[in-house]
């Protein structure tokens, strides 16, 4: 479904992804494991058309996307959840959700009340500005902002971090049920045990390398390469 | 040195009046600049030329038709007319800078400011202009006593419905709920596949047109001339400062205060009334470096 092909971005002049290939087929969830500054919030950057790689091209359902305009890929059905949450903090909950909605394309069709039904923790503070949420919470409209879109690809960018073991057990569920409703996950996590146990397979990025890639089986036997690339 | 005037409760009363309506004039201009600051994170200096379009182009439109009517018509066109400028502007020019630094902003909106005037100086001349208000906004009334301007009290009606008008704008329309998301994190906006390039676009016409509007209004009050872009720029930049970047509220509160401070400068101490608003200005920096509203930068 998408497909990544020795693209390398920078960030001015810095070079930051050197060749990064990757594939994602429908309905997979495949984890982008690294360290921090591996690279792993370039490479969504770069799919999502925010940093856009000057060589290499990106694929989404075949169509060369790269070089698109971030609201034109958001629209073809990807959306994105960024790693530092991001909220319209001026804006209510509802608000947030409510500018995200589209109603074209995709699987399912989200609305708020979906979304709140998903999230339930959301539907009390409906009203309540996001800037005054707590990380969990935010972590949740950013999650509930992106499936607003009704995308069928979901770019989640490290949706564990910093986050108590409570909040990030109900995500790991809730990360799951959005397979079951069809999505295809990317996920980039430095939470192995979490992405491991919702990828089918998984790619290692380290200093804008893909560093070693297969599924999920053979990535959690081979200690050696995570404690490799992984280990801080 | 005549420092009191009339210290009597009307001469206060009169002069706050006044002061209050200064500040109607200096809120509609500001909140446009102070919007397009949010939202765009553009400090254009030529914000101040778009006011000064808005009162010649009201002039010409008000002597084409003449009489009541032609005072309405300008009203209601010349904000339009600068939004469609302003809108030419941003298509062919504003939209491809919106990456750059805040100092390439800075003399780009510098050198539109010095281009427009040379435009206005060709297009109106040197002269001096003037508008008259319709008949029945001319003359005064009183009030506690003491003869008020009626086109004044005009304006104090004006003003507050062009607050209105913003705050249900930015709180009740998608496309202002949009703006607002965007003053805040642009990038996220387009992410969630909204075209960023258009609200962009909205937004710059909507705080020009603000600009234009605030020349209209003010036109008949004071002489339509070259230079009323500098003076308008200088005073807006300090308001949208000291109340807070990008805060509608903030544009409020500093027009208030600008304007009060110098309607009452007039009243205590006439010679040196220009310096009270700045005296004003430097308090609030002292006091609040950030200004006196949360901003949004």
């Amino acid at each position: 479904m998408l497909g990544v092909e020795e693209i390398h971005t920078f960030y001015g002049l810095s070079h930051i992804l050197f060749g990064v290939s990757l594939t994602v087929l429908r309905g997979e969830i495949v984890c982008l494991l690294g360290r921090n500054g591996a690279g792993k919030s370039t490479t969504m950057r770069s799919i999502m058309g925010l940093t856009p790689p000057r060589q290499g091209t990106i694929r989404f359902r075949g169509k060369d996307i790269t070089g698109n305009k971030p609201y034109q890929i958001a629209r073809m059905g990807i959306g994105y959840v960024p790693d530092d949450r991001r909220v319209f903090a001026d804006l209510s909950v509802g608000e947030n959700l409510e500018l995200a909605q589209r109603t074209t394309g995709g699987l399912a069709v989200w609305d708020k009340d979906r979304v709140y039904s998903f999230f339930p923790a959301l539907r009390r503070i409906d009203s309540r500005k996001a800037g005054f949420l707590s990380g969990g919470e935010q972590q949740m409209l950013t999650i509930g902002r992106a499936l607003m879109t009704n995308p069928d690809f979901l770019l989640l960018d490290e949706p564990t971090e910093g986050l108590a073991p409570m909040i990030v057990k109900e995500l790991e569920d809730r990360i799951g049920r959005l397979r079951a409703e069809g999505l295809t996950v990317l996920l980039a996590e430095q939470n192995q045990k979490v992405a491991l146990r919702l990828s089918d397979k998984g790619y290692i990025i380290d200093n804008g390398l893909i560093r070693y890639h297969g599924s999920t089986e053979e990535l959690t036997a081979d200690e050696e390469a995570r404690k490799k690339y992984l280990l801080v | 040195m005549e420092i009191i005037g009339d210290l009597t409760f009307a001469g206060l009363a009169s002069h706050l009046l006044v002061g209050l309506s200064r500040a109607m004039i200096l809120f509609i201009v500001t909140s446009g600049l102070s919007f397009v600051l949010g939202v765009l994170r553009v400090p254009n200096i030529a914000h101040g030329s778009l006011y000064m379009i808005g009162a010649f182009v009201a002039f010409s439109i008000s002597h084409a038709i003449g009489g009541n009517t032609g005072f309405w018509v300008a009203l209601l066109l010349s904000p339009v007319v600068v939004g469609l400028v302003a809108l030419i502007a941003e298509r062919s020019l504003f939209c491809h800078l919106y990456e750059r630094e805040h100092l390439m902003l800075l003399l780009f909106t510098f050198a539109l400011m010095l281009i427009l005037g040379d435009l206005v100086k060709m297009f109106w001349g040197a002269d001096y202009r003037s508008i008259m208000a319709p008949k029945y906004l001319r003359g005064s009334i009183n009030i506690f006593d003491s003869p008020f301007p009626k086109y004044n009290l005009f304006l104090l009606v004006i003003g507050p419905i062009v607050a209105v008008l913003l705050w249900l704008f930015s709180n009740k329309t998608k496309m202002g709920k949009i703006a607002r998301a965007a003053a805040v994190d642009r990038e996220m906006v387009g992410a969630i596949g909204i075209n960023v390039s258009w609200v962009f676009a909205f937004a710059f016409v909507l705080g020009c047109l603000l600009a234009g509007l605030g020349g209209a209004l003010v036109s008949p009050t004071v002489s339509v001339t070259l230079g009323m872009d500098h003076d308008i720029i200088m005073e807006a930049f300090l308001i949208v400062t000291i109340g807070g970047l990008g805060n509608m509220w903030g544009a409020l509160v500093g027009s208030l205060l600008f304007g009060i401070t110098q309607s009452f400068g007039v009243l205590f101490w006439p010679q040196f009334a220009i310096v009270f608003p700045y005296l004003a200005v430097v308090i609030v920096l002292i006091w609040k470096p950030t200004g006196m509203l949360k901003s949004v930068w």
